[in-house]
């Protein structure tokens, strides 16, 4: 009797986990066929592409020749490259101007704008337009605003008194301001919102007590408002910084690099040395470059915002 | 006023007074904000009016805001001087499957990334976050040279296979899922319904504002998408609006009220867009608070 129903019991015991193996396994077969559509799309498209790139920088291939590996030949090669040099110095002077403007501009933005007033929704939803309205619409009209002898902007300029104001676009020193101010004007209602969202994620009983301490405007900002957006300031501080280094589109349309290659980044590089000149590898290699920049960068962004914490 | 009445005759001038300077602020704020309004919204203004101008208009000095003669052709004249029609639909088809296959699959994936526990989910989910943080460049040219092997270049495919799968949706639509208690697909589980009922039945109506927000997201994106049909697509019939406006200013650079008007109707169909969905905009940057 004893020995049965230590046996039962037994195999009660081990017939479980087989059960749990069962049902792990149709959990995974549903969890699979919930997310394959998705992934063999996701997988073939991008994840092959990602892997297959940074395999590709260590080769040297080109429309008319097989792919050979050539190990750091590109790296090289890029070193030497002042097309390289002068798109790397863009990219970086872009970000420089870019990232600082938008930053202030949509942090005063959400300041301005977070407030209880009746209405106060179009008002952040007229100024979050220009984020998504068409890009190439924006280039033009900014193009034509930016016009050297009759554009807006210069008839202003010469109206304020400024005797010779600058060529913009058609200038090599002038052009790379013209895309940041149309950047900056065009992103910063994008991190309004973002701010925004962080700005109402402040508890209201922190102003309000200090309020009680008699704290003025200025130091509620400081004491209170700049350390509860820390999170969002940092958030908002690395995608900005990362998509300043991928800028290209509104850049391309705006100018095409030029005049010259005033305005040539890092983008329209590896498009034009990959997709034009068909130089699989070495454009490859560039966007390499890119990529560990804008990793290196987030990092070290990262590491700088814990450190503030401790 | 029922207010006023109920308190002494002595408070109530000072009562008044705040009220009054209540009000003045109030106004003060509002036409600050409407002056920051303007000054923000000023090129689209400039745009505008340009488009109903003569091409000697638009750029003469002092600037006209509203236009002294005002030149209604423009619009009807720059369908037959550009094939805007047929760019407009091409935009309109790319935009509407993409964004049709990236909610379903998205959302899809979606389910089985927060609802169903298996070995080897969290790894694969990595695996999507970490391709958000790659920059797009940094894969164009492989993802360009596939395309190539498979004859796919100039046309639509294309384009439907490398943004209908994006990372993004699956993200998204993720962090919605999370939010929607665990007990209800629980329940319904217990209730006997499967997986595929549960998503079906209970979360994709649950999920209305998250599905609404990933739709217009992925809709405005495609629709204003100038890399992508640039790379891919070569022959003028297959053009997206973004390329054949590009193109008209090459064409026609002088033409400039034209060019104006060529702007306003691409921007058109977004702004429709955003003001019925605008909240779902609002609401999607700022959960994610990423880019499709």
């Amino acid at each position: 009797m004893t020995t049965t129903v230590a046996h039962v019991e037994s195999g009660r015991a081990e017939r479980a986990p087989a059960r749990g193996r069962v049902q792990r396994r149709r959990a995974t077969l549903i969890g699979w066929s919930f997310i394959l559509p998705n992934f063999l799309g996701f997988a073939l498209f991008t994840l092959v592409p990602v892997i297959a790139a940074l395999g590709l920088s260590f080769m040297s291939w080109d429309a008319y020749n097989p792919p050979k590996w050539v190990g750091l030949h590109n790296f090289i090669r890029l070193s030497q490259d002042p097309m390289f040099w002068a798109a790397l110095e863009n990219t970086v002077l872009y970000a420089v101007g870019h990232v600082p403007l938008t930053l202030a501009l949509s942090l005063g933005l959400a300041l301005v704008l977070n407030r209880k007033l009746r209405g106060i929704e179009f008002f952040r939803v007229a100024i979050f337009f220009p984020y998504i309205s068409s890009l190439v619409a924006i280039a033009i009209v900014w193009n034509l605003l930016f016009d050297p002898t009759s554009g807006p902007v210069n008839v202003l300029l010469t109206h304020l008194g400024v005797h010779n104001p600058p060529g913009w676009t058609s200038s090599t020193t002038w052009a790379l301001p013209a895309v940041i101010i149309t950047s900056v004007w065009k992103d910063m209602g994008y991190y309004m919102i973002l701010f925004l969202a962080g700005l109402q994620a402040i508890p209201g009983e922190l102003y309000e007590a200090a309020s009680v301490d008699g704290a003025s405007a200025w130091h509620k900002f400081w004491n209170v408002t700049v350390p509860g957006l820390r999170p969002t300031t940092f958030f908002v501080l690395v995608i900005l910084t990362v998509s300043s280094f991928k800028v290209f589109d509104l850049i391309f349309v705006m100018t095409e690099g030029g005049p010259g290659r005033a305005t040539l980044v890092l983008s329209q590089l590896i498009y034009q040395d990959g997709i034009l000149n068909g130089q699989f590898g070495y454009s490859s290699a560039i966007s390499l470059v890119l990529f560990v920049m804008v990793l290196l960068i987030t990092l070290f962004q990262y590491r700088l915002q814990n450190r503030r914490q401790d | 006023m029922a207010i006023d009445a109920r308190l002494g005759g002595d408070i109530r001038p000072t009562l008044r007074a705040k009220r009054n300077r209540e009000r003045l602020s109030k106004t003060v704020v509002y036409v600050l904000l409407s002056v920051l309004l303007l000054v923000v919204l000023l090129p689209f203004l400039w745009m505008l009016s340009s488009s109903f101008k003569n091409n000697v208009d638009v750029l003469s000095v002092p600037i006209h805001w509203i236009p002294q003669h005002w030149v209604w052709s423009n619009y009807r004249d720059i369908w037959k001087q550009v094939p805007l029609a047929g760019y407009l639909g091409n935009s309109a088809l790319l935009a509407v499957s993409i964004t049709f296959l990236q909610v379903l699959t998205g959302s899809f994936a979606a389910y089985g990334f927060s609802k169903v526990k298996f070995p080897g989910r969290d790894g694969l989910f990595l695996a999507y976050l970490a391709t958000i943080a790659v920059p797009w460049q940094a894969y164009m040219i492989p993802q360009y040279v596939m395309m190539q092997h498979a004859h796919l270049t100039n046309t639509f495919w294309a384009l439907i296979l490398l943004q209908a799968f994006g990372a993004f949706g699956v993200f998204l639509m993720r962090q919605y899922y999370l939010t929607i208690p665990e007990e209800l697909t629980e329940a319904a589980r217990l209730d006997g319904l499967s997986d595929y009922g549960i998503w079906a039945r209970i979360i994709l109506p649950l999920s209305k504002p998250a599905l609404a927000s990933l739709a217009l997201l992925t809709f405005v994106n495609t629709w204003n998408d100038y890399m992508g049909p640039f790379i891919y697509l070569s022959s003028n019939s297959l053009w997206t609006v973004q390329l054949g406006l590009r193109q008209f200013i090459g064409q026609y650079s002088a033409d400039y009220a034209m060019i104006m008007t060529g702007s306003v109707i691409s921007i058109i169909p977004v702004l429709v867009i955003f003001l019925f969905g605008q909240r779902y905009f609002i609401a999607g940057i700022a959960t994610s608070g990423m880019k499709g």
